[in-house]
């Protein structure tokens, strides 16, 4: 008896340090992101540090070699890191805590405003870089208070892709698709022909407001005013596809990757998707074509810009910034941008010498450079910081009425009401 | 078990500090630590190191994050407000936290209830060797051994709402669609049974082990008493496994309180917040939007961490209270 009473007091704290140590762990790992950052440095005299989001071209590939041309240019070399799209900003954020940062950064565009925001990276006037013959909707993803804070190295954007095939079995015009009505009427035919109407994402993510935003443009509606009579029509767009059966209720859970897929079945009339499956659409078993997004009245809907941004983060030593400039430089000459475009395949170049230089080799991609032209920055209308915000909160909107736990306008007035709480 | 170098590490501490300051009980000749106490809190010291390293400073940055306002620019120039408890009233009035409360709770009991039930079904099952036993039971052991992202994915993939072999299987069967993932009503549900199907081989291989302890003797004598298999399950394999059993239910419960992987591949914790837990909460402040907010993703993880705690207490409190009587 005597051991009992002594040791359940020592076991209670040691298995409720135990309990709390476990949950800690785990959790700290999620909401703490300050481990140590992985050894990457402001490099040495003659070597200049360099990440970007594209882990999927490895040391021998022809954008490396690109990458390390434009170091020779300048007289130094780069030292090259990949990371993927969401750990870049977050490894940028830490390094720029330390003040290690990397001489360049490729970033994805809606992060520039959110880097920019915490003072780590210096604007091009501070660069004495030219952008005037950059297209201005693509630099306004990078624009915040009146200064740019990064060059568009490329540019994509979202389209209509149709199957040929099913589109003539059900006896319908792609070109007959210039707006919501007529497009509605097409997904109607191909239904009734026994095929699947369209496909899109409505993940709870980004990429489902990167989806919904065409829709959300094209109504007329804006960013800032989530639960305008206009806004609703957009989502009541897409919940009357579903609720018709045009559209599968799989959307809601969709990634843009998973309606591709489902596309490359050959079952689905469209698919909303990117100028990244240009190539993959000319590979597919059947024929493919694309027709600009429509706006609700006709038109042009203006989807939004996807790519990277050149980006140089400020570093103690100042003296490197001459350096840099001609890295970036070396980037985004007309030149540049069409080796960038070819390299990728699937990047419209940012200017219109570039596009035209692009358009030479390949006239074929002319509807996605004018789909890239009527693009939209999300971050764009001084959003900037506020963008992710009300991103989030669209993407809410959209999953809960799709998913029929709240009426389109009953979910976009909450969503407006996030939004409101949140950017204040 | 596990257990005990923790309870020799947080022993050591009080006993080291106590070691610069000779007091108490072992200060009668006041000559300071002796070589042996020295030496004992060097072979602590490794630990020591180790655990406030990994687990108290990534605690105390958590408190210290969810006391801050930490937007990022506070983040990159480290000058981040002190707000007090501004962070956790915020995530008490928000309109998530009821959600996630009761999705937490029923994702919580849920999971564990089904996983101890089958766990222990087949322990008891395991326990008469048979033939092809041990491969049985080692296929049993799949879902432990797979990546978390395959078996999320599959299961993704298995309950699409137009694709699922699910719907395929009951359609046969003449059943309407079910949008397993994508009904508020079902997201939940679906993402449970997942996590079931996970945790079924933890509770398996700790339960089957506890019954090994059970001596044979016992069982051959109540079956000369004439008792039959059930009445020997309740009066001799339950109450003899509950030591086994609680830590089981105990440990389970932390796994299960802290999932996030799971429900964020099969629905992000959506549609909307219908599948959202703390846990997802967290993750999702932190991590599942394109502006990081460190502070209330903290402030979430605090607050579960604080349950786990609870339950810790509570879970002792009732193994001592066995242990006296």
């Amino acid at each position: 008896m005597h051991h009992l009473t002594r040791s359940a007091p020592r076991r209670t704290i040691a298995l409720a340090a135990l309990t709390t140590l476990a949950a800690a762990g785990s959790l700290a790992a999620c909401s703490s992101s300050d481990s140590p950052g992985t050894g990457a440095s402001g490099g040495s005299d003659d070597t200049y540090t360099w990440w970007d989001p594209y882990p999927q071209h490895d040391e021998s590939s022809d954008w490396t070699k690109r990458v390390q041309a434009c170091g020779e240019e300048a007289g130094v070399t780069i030292e090259r890191t990949a990371y993927d799209t969401t750990a870049l900003t977050n490894q940028a954020l830490l390094s720029a805590q330390e003040g290690t940062s990397p001489d360049v950064i490729l970033l994805d565009n809606p992060a520039v405003s959110t880097l920019a925001d915490t003072g780590m990276l210096t604007t091009v006037d501070e660069f004495g870089l030219d952008t005037s013959a950059i297209d201005q909707n693509l630099l306004d993803a990078g624009v915040v208070d009146g200064a740019a804070y990064g060059i568009p190295i490329g540019a994509n954007t979202l389209s209509l892709y149709y199957n040929a095939d099913v589109l003539k079995d059900a006896g319908v015009d792609p070109a007959s698709v210039t707006d919501w009505d007529s497009l509605t009427a097409a997904l109607k035919k191909v239904t009734d022909a026994g095929h699947k109407g369209i496909t899109f994402a409505g993940i709870g993510t980004e990429e489902g407001s990167f989806q919904f935003l065409p829709w959300f443009w094209g109504s007329g509606a804006d960013l800032t005013d989530l639960d305008s009579p206009e806004a609703v029509e957009a989502l009541e767009l897409w919940k009357g596809w579903l609720d018709e059966g045009y559209a599968p209720n799989s959307v809601i859970q969709n990634s843009q990757n998973t309606t591709w897929e489902e596309f490359l079945t050959g079952d689905f009339g469209f698919v909303e998707n990117g100028t990244w499956q240009v190539n993959s659409a000319a590979e597919a078993d059947f024929e493919t074509g694309i027709v600009q997004l429509p706006a609700k009245d006709g038109g042009v809907a203006p989807a939004p810009t996807g790519g990277e941004f050149i980006v140089a983060p400020v570093q103690q030593d100042t003296e490197r910034y001459e350096t840099t400039r001609q890295i970036v430089e070396c980037m985004t000459t007309p030149e540049g941008f069409v080796e960038t475009a070819n390299t990728f395949a699937y990047y419209i170049p940012p200017t219109a010498d570039g596009q035209q230089a692009l358009l030479d080799e390949k006239p074929e991609l002319e509807p996605w450079v004018e789909a890239v032209q009527n693009a939209k920055g999300r971050t764009s209308d001084g959003l900037g910081t506020d963008y992710p915000i009300i991103s989030e909160a669209l993407w809410t909107a959209v999953q809960n009425a799709l998913s029929g736990s709240a009426t389109p306008a009953d979910a976009l007035k909450a969503a407006q009401a996030d939004a409101e709480s949140g950017t204040n | 078990m596990t257990t005990t170098p923790t309870a020799v590490g947080t022993h050591g501490a009080p006993r080291g500090a106590a070691g610069i300051r000779p007091a108490a009980p072992t200060g009668r000749r006041r000559r300071g630590p002796s070589a042996s106490q020295w030496a004992a809190v060097g072979f602590a010291a490794p630990l020591l190191v180790y655990l406030v390293l990994f687990y108290a400073y990534p605690l105390w940055r958590n408190v210290d994050l969810s006391l801050h306002d930490y937007t990022i620019r506070a983040f990159v120039q480290g000058n981040a407000e002190f707000v007090g408890f501004e962070n956790y009233a915020e995530v008490f009035a928000s309109s998530t936290f009821p959600t996630a409360l009761t999705n937490t709770v029923l994702f919580t009991v849920g999971s564990i209830v089904f996983q101890f039930a089958i766990g222990l079904a087949l322990a008891v099952f395991f326990r008469s060797s048979f033939r092809l036993s041990g491969a049985l039971r080692a296929m049993f052991l799949v879902p432990w051994l797979l990546p978390l992202i395959v078996s999320a994915s599959t299961w993704a993939w298995m309950l699409n709402s137009d694709n699922g072999i699910v719907n395929s299987v009951l359609g046969a069967f003449g059943a309407e669609q079910i949008n397993w993932l994508t009904s508020p009503d079902t997201a939940l549900l679906s993402v449970t049974i997942a996590n079931i199907w996970l945790g079924i081989p933890f509770n398996l291989v700790i339960l089957y082990s506890g019954l090994q302890n059970i001596p044979g003797d016992v069982y051959e004598a109540a079956s000369l008493d004439g008792a039959g298999a059930w009445r020997q399950f309740w009066s001799i394999t339950f109450p003899l496994l509950r030591p086994v059993s609680l830590i089981t239910i105990l440990l389970g419960l932390i796994y299960t309180l802290k999932v996030v992987d799971v429900i964020w591949i099969m629905t992000t914790g959506g549609p909307g917040d219908a599948s959202t837990t703390f846990a997802v909460w967290s993750y999702r402040e932190a991590f599942g939007t394109g502006q990081p907010d460190f502070s209330p993703a903290a402030a979430v993880g605090n607050v579960l961490i604080l349950v786990a705690l609870v339950f810790g207490f509570l879970h002792l409190q009732l193994q001592r209270r066995q242990e006296d009587s």
